[in-house]
């Protein structure tokens, strides 16, 4: 078993092995999540508190839910309606709550890089639960575990993500982790919505949907943030659900037993059709949500375990 | 008082030569050149003796922000860093913009300041594009060019009257060409490394846009402008094309982007946010190219004191800017021991064209000119450490850096300004 991280910063940091190892290890936490019981004492005594600077409540849920069922004690803080209105700092309020000893920092926020700036300066483990445009790693791992279990495998698969890459770190984290597990990225949307150079990341980049999903063994579809409809990225709704919305037409160019992802909320009607979205035989959106928290306890579980090494290793609670 | 420099490396950008011989200062001037040992005798050990640095891109944060830095720390930093004349910029809080703040400054600057300090003044009111400044009182009060920093004037009107007027007056309008509709809320340049780390981006075509816009401007007019901070390939054939329809412009690149590219961020580090932001390697090679052949006539630090507060946030909310008056020397050294330009070119870029163009005294060793010189070791290798430097603010992006050259001495009008009686 190989995790060596401090933090769980990104995907951008880890080693192909140690994906295998969060995956293994979530792949367990599905199999107790589906039990009775429930229950893990693997965090017991250990505090967890997530911080989101930016709204949410499915990933905010799964994170309180992986922690309270490794039997940690979990914190929620609202911080959008903290003292960051009050001007403070992110490096103080960060200070402040490192002061209080906490173990496990689960920290959302608006700006790209926001995270590891964050995690300089406190002596406990950072988990990034989205920054910016940069990386969303639970999403990612949750993407790649129900990739896995559907596929039974997590390499040689040809995935297409489709829709606005250039505001998704979704898309980010995703795109860096099935290139290390050396699959077949490509990349679909319109070129307004592609991040600059995107093509020099080892993926195909399309424009054109019934292209680019063909023969694609997952569909992995990105929410469009509504603010970016108003003709300043693309012209209307309409016209984007007409070119990139996923529907039956468009997804029988991928392979027939091609799966379709996407990492919630949905536009139903805008980038995915209802239909297509609620068909049990294609559609795998409401086991990413299972895996989300599968993988959100084995990723704590994780970097609990080498938190503890730590602090064993230097006694006196010196663990920087 | 009579001092004689001998066994020195002279750096004459005038002549274009760079041969041991001595040099004579008395009262404040040379006064000879290989002319024999008279006064007081500093033996320089064949280190190099050279005009002393003009800087026209100094911020100092007086008025509004001298917690930044004041006109007392930044001249130590100038003379540490062997500036002999700091041109500094209106870009403060408030604007440069009336002839009484700029009396202030002047005040200021000589009561504390050890070097030469001439004061640039802003074009427009409050730096806001709608008005000009008045612009025959402050060169009356001592301006030497007008500049609304990285302000860019958006209406062309304005901009073009403002530029007429200064026409009328001889004044040079300095631009920091740049769209800024492009440019808004970006941190970085556009591209793989941007895209990467998911930080908003401009594309380096906007540095052409701005530039064509203000050449055309120029064309009309016929003002005279000198363009700085250039940083991308794109607009050197816009500016190459201009020289040669002998149009009165001249250039500028600041040291950063002739010394770091954008993978220099790297984690996201603030110190590496500048203004216009880091470009790609393939752009800072050309920008040194512009400087060997001379399109570029002049480099400056665009030294921008920010303190840690300011820096220590997320990349996208963190304030733009390197300190670089004392690490403008070794810096620039880089170019001339990677053998992309040598010490006589680079003494132009930095002393004699800036003085010319703005009509000050400076950048020549010969007979009569200011006693302004800098001493220093061109190959002396040293580890940079940020809390060692003069200015308030600590921002610099080598720190922890290995460089080479170092200011062994500096004198400002015949006074040694910086630096022991070791050399």
């Amino acid at each position: 078993m190989t995790f060596r991280q401090r933090h769980l910063l990104g995907i951008e940091q880890l080693h192909p092995e140690e994906i295998k190892t969060v995956l293994d290890l979530a792949d367990s936490y599905v199999d107790l999540n589906r039990s009775a019981q429930k229950r893990s004492d693997a965090l017991a005594g250990l505090t967890q508190i997530n911080m989101f600077f930016e709204n949410s409540t499915r990933t905010q849920a799964s994170f309180e839910i992986a922690g309270k069922r490794l039997g940690a004690d979990v914190m929620n803080m609202a911080m959008q309606a903290s003292s960051i209105k009050k001007g403070e700092t992110l490096i103080d309020t960060a200070l402040t709550l490192n002061a209080m000893h906490p173990d496990l920092l689960v920290v959302r926020h608006p700006h790209s890089g926001a995270v590891n700036l964050l995690a300089e300066k406190v002596n406990c483990a950072v988990l990034n639960a989205g920054d910016g445009k940069h990386e969303h790693p639970t999403q990612a791992l949750l993407d790649a575990l129900t990739i896995r279990r559907e596929k039974g495998r997590l390499h040689r698969l040809t995935v297409a993500i489709c829709g606005d890459i250039a505001h998704s770190r979704v898309a980010r984290s995703n795109l860096i982790l099935l290139g290390k597990m050396e699959n077949r990225v490509r990349l679909i949307g319109p070129p307004t919505l592609m991040p600059s150079q995107i093509d020099q990341f080892g993926v195909e980049v399309y424009d054109d949907m019934e292209e680019g999903l063909k023969d694609a063994d997952v569909v992995m579809m990105l929410r469009l943030q509504r603010e970016r409809m108003d003709g300043g990225f693309i012209p209307s709704e309409r016209e984007y659900y007409h070119r990139f919305g996923l529907d039956a037409e468009k997804l029988a160019h991928a392979k027939p037993d091609a799966i379709v992802m996407h990492p919630g909320p949905m536009n139903r009607g805008v980038e995915i059709d209802g239909t297509i979205a609620d068909d049990i035989n294609r559609s795998v959106i409401q086991e990413q949500v299972e895996m989300g928290v599968a993988v959100r306890m084995a990723a704590m579980d994780l970097l609990a375990r080498n938190l503890r090494a730590d602090r064993a290793a230097k006694p006196e609670g010196v663990y920087v | 008082m009579t001092t004689t420099f001998t066994n020195a490396r002279l750096i004459d950008p005038e002549m274009d030569t760079d041969a041991l011989g001595s040099l004579t200062i008395e009262d404040g001037v040379i006064s000879g050149v290989n002319a024999g040992e008279d006064g007081t005798v500093i033996d320089c050990g064949g280190k190099c003796l050279a005009p002393g640095i003009v800087d026209i891109g100094v911020k100092i944060g007086e008025p509004g922000e001298r917690h930044k830095e004041s006109f007392r720390s930044a001249g130590l930093a100038a003379a540490a860093g062997g500036v002999t004349t700091m041109v500094i910029r209106p870009d403060t809080t408030p604007a440069v913009d009336t002839p009484e703040t700029l009396a202030f400054v002047a005040r200021r600057a000589s009561q504390v300041a050890p070097v030469n300090v001439h004061s640039m003044a802003a074009l427009t009111k409050g730096r806001a594009g709608r008005e000009m400044v008045e612009m025959g009182f402050m060169l009356d009060a001592g301006a030497v060019a007008f500049t609304d920093c990285d302000h860019v004037v958006t209406d062309n009107k304005v901009y073009s009257r403002a530029m007429t007027y200064a026409r009328s007056l001889g004044a040079l309008i300095i631009g920091h060409p740049q769209d800024p509709n492009m440019s808004k809320g970006a941190a970085v340049t556009s591209g793989k490394f941007a895209s990467l780390r998911g930080l908003p981006a401009v594309s380096p075509m906007a540095e052409r846009m701005g530039l064509e816009r203000d050449l055309a401007l120029v064309e009309m007019t016929g003002v005279a402008y000198h363009v700085d901070n250039l940083s991308t390939a794109h607009a050197l054939p816009a500016l190459e094309r201009a020289k040669a329809a002998g149009l009165d412009v001249t250039a500028g690149v600041n040291i950063h982007h002739l010394t770091l590219n954008e993978l220099d961020v790297g984690d996201y580090r603030t110190f590496f946010k500048v203004k216009p932001p880091l470009r790609s390697e393939d752009d800072r090679l050309a920008m040194a190219d512009a400087v060997a052949t001379g399109l570029i006539d002049i480099i400056s630090s665009m030294h921008t004191p920010q303190d840690e507060e300011s820096k220590r946030l997320p990349f996208e909310e963190a304030a733009s800017g390197a300190v670089a008056l004392e690490t403008l020397l070794p810096a620039a050294m880089r170019l001339v021991h990677a053998g992309l330009i040598d010490l006589p070119t680079l003494w132009r870029a930095v002393s004699l064209n800036p003085a010319r163009r703005f009509g000050l005294p400076g950048g020549e060793l010969t007979q009569g000119a200011p006693a302004d010189l800098v001493l220093f070791d061109p190959d002396a290798p040293f580890v940079l450490d940020r809390f060692k430097l003069n200015s308030k603010s600590k921002n610099t992006p080598f720190d922890g850096t290995r460089m080479e050259g170092r200011v062994l001495g500096t004198w400002v009008g015949g006074e040694r300004v910086f630096g022991g009686d070791d050399a």
